[in-house]
């Protein structure tokens, strides 16, 4: 497949933010997580796609939106290689990676049962821990239970 | 510490535990004192628990404080339904401080956020028990004449007792060393043990509790429920072996007390209770000075 073709699989924007290297399952979580969808902006998306790195992935492309970093690092729980491309007159004018962020709102469900979260009409709030092996959890605010990479669930 | 909540032990410095523990022994030589009288201190217990209640309106009585509340939320608008949240802004209104035990994990975080007076934690769920916390503290340090440098070993169920977990992190504070004796289905937690790593002090793990009584300054006994496992007869096989009997204590160090959160049921012998190393019984009874010292440190009177 030309560079040409690979282009027009999603159609090219002339203002606004491509996220790239988002996995392919994830692509709708990414849209629910950064309100996309409520938008009037044009909003392109792809899933399957082909890429070297890793076998398949996503990708969204939004008109005339730029993302605050504590805005777009939301999207880190889901897409940790994700790809930030911003367009200025078709000329992409900054790229940049996402990082996760020490705090997680409004996100995530907590994966205690007994939580006062998935009890009573209460918000989420987590901080972001890191156990020894590195794996990344989530410490709940309220319960003080960790939740683990596996567990999470986005609401 | 004046109308700052206390919901987990952690939200407490070094310092402040230190102050909590020193205004108790005060109202342990006078715990009648009048200085909360025209207080009201509303005592809501979401799920019943008459040791902790008692302890709490009776501390408050003695301080001269009046008594509101409930001791179980049968009788209650929660049980038509009523939000945490209503609960706690109605109680607001009638009462300068709330004292709460409620069966879900962060209940006392939530209602501390909409509060706008203060609240003690009585124990959320499997969460928090700081008060039962600052007990034990005061009564190692009572009996030990210090906090600082001593053995203590924890028996029995260290996967999901509260109090070993909030002790242990209390602990961490005053160098301890750690003696961790369970079967290998209750281990402590790998989050907990993380804070003494992370405070830079030493534990051992042991399913046998004979060879580390000698080395002991505490003996914090725990009870294990049948329920914990997995296999009844794991329970089975392992139940007696975490049981204390009088005994065992002939090679413990003089200074050595056994301390216990109560009830137990039988993993200390009635044979151990006239043995002047139990500490369990005196050890509830320090609870009434050290509540004493947080209603009266966040009401502002001391
Ligand atoms: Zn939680």
């Amino acid at each position: 497949m030309s560079d040409k073709r690979k282009e027009l699989i999603v159609s090219a924007i002339s203002n606004g933010t491509v996220i790239d290297h988002i996995p392919t399952e994830n692509v709708f979580q990414v849209i629910k997580i950064l309100g996309l969808h409520k938008l009037s902006n044009p909003l392109y998306f792809g899933t399957n796609l082909e890429s070297k790195k890793f076998g398949s992935k996503g990708i969204i492309k939004v008109s005339d939106k730029y993302f605050e970093p504590e805005e777009i690092n939301k999207i880190a729980l889901v897409a940790p290689s994700a790809t930030l491309i911003e367009i200025h007159d078709y000329e992409v004018v900054r790229k940049s990676t996402v990082t996760i962020p020490e705090k997680v709102d409004k996100m995530v469900k907590c994966f205690n049962p007994n939580c006062i979260t998935n009890k009573e009409d209460v918000s989420t709030k987590f901080t972001v821990l890191y156990d020894e092996a590195g794996n990344l959890k989530l410490a709940c605010h309220y319960c003080e239970k960790n939740t683990s990479k596996e567990n999470i669930v986005f609401i | 510490m004046k109308n700052r909540s206390l919901v987990s032990i952690n939200d407490y410095s070094k310092e402040e535990i230190i102050r909590i523990l020193d205004l108790a022994e005060t109202f342990e030589a006078q715990p009648r004192q009048e200085i909360l009288k025209g207080k009201v201190i509303a005592s809501l217990f979401f799920e019943p628990s008459t040791r902790t209640r008692l302890s709490f309106e009776s501390a408050a009585m003695q301080l001269g404080a009046s008594v509101i509340g409930f001791s179980s939320a049968a009788t209650t608008s929660v049980q038509k339904g009523e939000t945490l949240n209503d609960t706690i802004l109605t109680v607001s209104n009638y009462s300068d401080l709330i004292v709460m035990r409620h069966p879900v994990d962060g209940a006392a975080r939530y209602a501390s956020e909409v509060a706008p007076v203060p609240i003690i934690n009585a124990g959320d769920g499997a969460n928090q028990h700081p008060t039962q916390c600052l007990l034990d503290l005061y009564s190692i340090r009572k009996t030990q004449g210090t906090l600082d440098n001593l053995d203590i070993t924890f028996v029995g169920d260290l996967k999901y007792g509260r109090t070993v977990h909030s002790l242990t992190m209390a602990l961490c504070h005053f160098n301890t060393r750690f003696h961790l004796v369970s079967p290998p289905e209750l281990k402590l937690p790998s989050a907990v043990k993380r804070h003494i790593k992370d405070a830079k002090l030493q534990y051992e793990q042991y399913t046998d509790m004979s060879e580390v009584i000698p080395k002991s300054d505490i003996l914090y006994m725990t009870r294990i429920q049948r329920e914990r496992f997995p296999d009844p007869l794991e329970y089975e096989r392992v139940k007696n072996s975490y049981n204390l009997v009088n005994s065992m204590l002939d090679n413990g160090k003089p200074n050595l007390k056994i301390l216990h959160p109560l009830p137990r049921v039988n993993e200390i012998h009635t044979d151990v209770d006239s043995n002047p190393m139990a500490y369990y019984f005196q050890q509830a009874q320090n609870g009434i000075y050290v509540r004493q010292a947080l209603m009266a440190s966040i009401l502002g009177n001391k």
